[in-house]
């Protein structure tokens, strides 16, 4: 497992413009992903939990304040760099599944790989694994449509591994899910991670997943309240990230 | 190859619009061939009828075109014999020409003095067997062959005349003319029922000076005396019997036209000089030949004693109405073009923008998942390419069907340049530059049309297409 974090985030901030309003989302966040750990993004609607992931998802740019995710400062990187980065590094989990709806789920799952230009042997390999990891070995055939909300999620999932990315970014994944199936996606995305050793952000704002976190970022109004680590907990400082646990420690 | 996957299950997904949008852009492209078809029979047409007229390329004094028209003495070819022979033995231009004649064209008088009638006409003398020959030239197909030159065969001193001239003449009787009308208050055949004018003894005797070698011939009774001034500024006349009577479709040409043998009318013009032509006709068996054929000739024609006076013209330049009928129709073909594309501009546009708000969620996760902007342009520039590519390929097939439908179904058109009802024919592949730029610059179009949505497609930001609603 590598021992460089996930993503470093240092005073970041965050607007967006609401009509002629500016709405700040994220003031001045300063946060250590560490690697390979499940991390859970706890707060209630509001709180810049999604705006935070997009940051670390690479999908959006911070107004204030350095992102570095993998080791890479997102910032400067130009818009084609950043996608392709993201293809390479980071996978995504959504709440509404946005699965391809025109593609199978063995399509769905291989769409990445295509787009890493893997050739088709080696992709047609992994996706049939990493099916039947997730349990829908039967159901390669199936469109989206076919599939049941916690199928599609299980296809989702395995979309987000396929590249074997260094972190992968979970919106809410359990939020479409009756309480049973959340369970259940939330059980195997937990098995995944320990399986493969990638680095999990998660969101959400129910408090049961707190059990299943290895650390539990709780926020509110744009700012970190707590950071609750398995080893230790502490107190959030929104000052430049100087007082933010260095890599290895966080690591231990 | 993803995109391509993708691009066909997308346009599959809303198969209603997409369907829609592709019998759109068939319906567009088979107007537009329907429409290439009737123009490039058209064209085709026309250009049979003015080159059996005139052949492909006509060699003359190279003031002739400008000023001659009416001055053969001032304005012929005196050695037009050995241009006829240097063509037809040409090695590169002798295997790509079928007819060289000779002909003479002549202002004159005609009268029917025994009607008391004459009128101006514009004689001109034509070797009839050649004639014959370029009468038969059908290059394109066109359905209706013309007949043998009446003149072929017929005694020296046979003419046609248009069918104008014997109105005005009143020979319409004595030519079995039907519906021929006359002034009122004229009999139809003056000859039986009103008083006999007799030829003016100064005009009989010029005739018979000028017919001395020749006994006149028999023929139906309709006969002309043809007036006009000899190359040395004397007059002269021709007795000539009228053998049949030509509809030449223009009604100014059909009111002047007497065709004669081409000696006859020399020995008109010219007496015992020399003889001339103001024109040397060549017709090739392939029009695609005419510019090889063209250089050819005047490489000849500047070999000659004498060939610097001369000009080689083609048969459009001779016939400014068809150059300037093919510009109309390619005008208007580049109108109907402009006005379809639009429509299909629009057509395709609204699809694909219809599409990106569909699939902006779609659009954001692709991105999110590492396309590029660049991807996401390609594969709704590629929806919008395979959609024109399909159109394109139902509307040239329901082009060549519709087209059969007409050419079988019997419908008839007077074309320009002809005189005589022909079956409505549409050429739908007979123009294959035109077929193809057609077909290709409205897949083009269609390609085209998906820019705009595939643009903004690709500049949505990701947050705000996953947040889509």
């Amino acid at each position: 497992m590598s021992i460089e974090p996930a993503a470093i985030l240092s005073g970041v901030t965050k607007s967006y413009q609401m009509d002629a309003v500016e709405v700040p989302v994220l003031r001045g966040i300063d946060l250590l992903i560490r690697p390979g750990q499940f991390t859970v993004l706890l707060g209630p609607s509001g709180s810049g939990k999604t705006t935070l992931l997009n940051m670390v998802g690479c999908v959006d740019r911070a107004d204030r304040g350095d992102v570095v995710v993998a080791g890479q400062p997102i910032n400067t990187m130009s818009d084609d760099a950043l996608a392709d980065f993201r293809a390479a590094n980071i996978g995504f989990i959504f709440q509404n599944f946005n699965l391809i709806p025109v593609l199978t789920a063995f399509e769905n799952i291989e769409y990445p790989l295509i787009l890493a230009g893997m050739p088709v042997d080696r992709r047609r390999r992994r996706v049939t694994r990493l099916l039947a990891a997730v349990g829908l070995a039967d159901h390669a055939a199936n469109l989206p449509g076919q599939l049941s909300g916690g199928q599609r999620q299980r296809v989702a999932i395995a979309r987000a591994l396929v590249r074997r990315p260094k972190l992968v970014i979970a919106d809410e994944p359990t939020a479409n899910l009756d309480s049973r199936t959340g369970e259940a996606v939330l059980n195997l995305m937990r098995h995944m991670q320990l399986h493969y050793k990638i680095s999990f952000l998660f969101s959400s704002h129910d408090r049961s997943l707190m059990k299943a976190a290895d650390d539990l970022v709780t926020m509110k109004d744009g700012v970190i309240q707590s950071i609750r680590r398995k080893a230790a907990e502490v107190e959030p400082d929104n000052d430049a990230g100087s007082t933010l646990p260095a890599p290895a420690d966080d690591n231990g | 190859m993803a995109d391509l996957l993708l691009a066909v299950r997308n346009l599959l997904r809303n198969r209603r619009r997409s369907a829609s949008t592709l019998i759109a852009l068939a319906i567009g492209l088979t107007s537009i061939l329907l429409f290439s078809g009737f123009k490039a029979n058209l064209g085709a047409t026309m250009l049979t009828a003015v080159v059996r007229a005139g052949g492909h390329i006509q060699v003359q004094h190279r003031d002739y075109f400008l000023f001659g028209g009416g001055n053969p003495g001032a304005y012929g070819i005196a050695g037009y014999n050995p241009l006829v022979q240097a063509i037809r033995n040409d090695a590169v231009l002798g295997p790509l020409v079928s007819v060289v004649t000779p002909m003479m064209r002549f202002g004159g008088l005609a009268g029917n003095f025994e009607a008391g009638i004459s009128r101006t006409v514009i004689g001109t003398g034509y070797v009839a067997e050649d004639v014959s020959r370029m009468r038969q030239w059908n290059e394109y197909g066109i359905p209706v062959l013309r007949p043998k030159f009446p003149l072929e065969d017929t005694p020296a001193d046979s003419a046609i005349v248009g069918v104008g001239v014997a109105r005005v003449l009143q020979l319409c009787a004595p030519l079995q003319i039907a519906n021929c009308p006359v002034p009122k208050g004229t009999a139809a055949t003056p000859a039986k029922t009103g008083p006999v004018k007799k030829l003016p003894d100064d005009i009989a005797a010029l005739a018979m000076s000028e017919n001395a070698a020749q006994p006149a011939s028999k023929g139906h009774g309709a006969r002309l005396e043809l007036l006009s001034s000899s190359a040395r500024g004397a007059p002269n006349v021709a007795a000539l019997n009228v053998v049949a009577a030509e509809d030449q479709v223009f009604k100014e040409l059909d009111e002047v036209a007497v065709l004669v043998h081409l000696g006859h009318a020399q020995r008109l013009v010219f007496g015992r000089a020399p003889p001339q032509a103001t024109a040397v006709m060549v017709l090739l068996p392939k029009t695609a030949n005419l510019a090889a054929a063209t250089a050819r000739l005047e490489q000849i024609v500047a070999g000659l004693p004498g060939g610097g006076d001369l000009a080689v013209r083609s048969f459009v330049e001779l016939n400014p109405f068809y150059a300037q009928s093919e510009k109309l129709f390619d005008f208007i073909f580049g109108f109907i073009f402009v006005l379809i594309g639009g429509i299909v501009l629009f057509t395709v546009s609204n699809t694909m923008n219809t599409a990106v708000v569909e699939r902006t969620i779609e659009i954001g996760t692709l991105r999110a998942i590492g396309l590029r902007q660049s991807g996401i342009r390609r594969l709704f520039l590629l929806e919008g390419f395979m959609l024109g590519c399909a159109g394109a390929v139902l509307g040239l097939v329901m082009a060549v069907l519709l087209g059969e439908v007409v050419n079988i179904s019997g419908l008839t058109w007077l074309p320009p340049g002809s005189s005589e009802q022909l079956p409505l024919q549409l050429r739908v592949l007979g123009d294959g530059p035109i077929v193809a730029g057609t077909t290709f610059g409205l897949i083009a179009i269609a390609t085209l049309s998906a820019w705009w949505p595939a643009l903004r497609a690709a500049q949505l930001k990701i947050v705000e297409a996953l947040r889509h609603a």
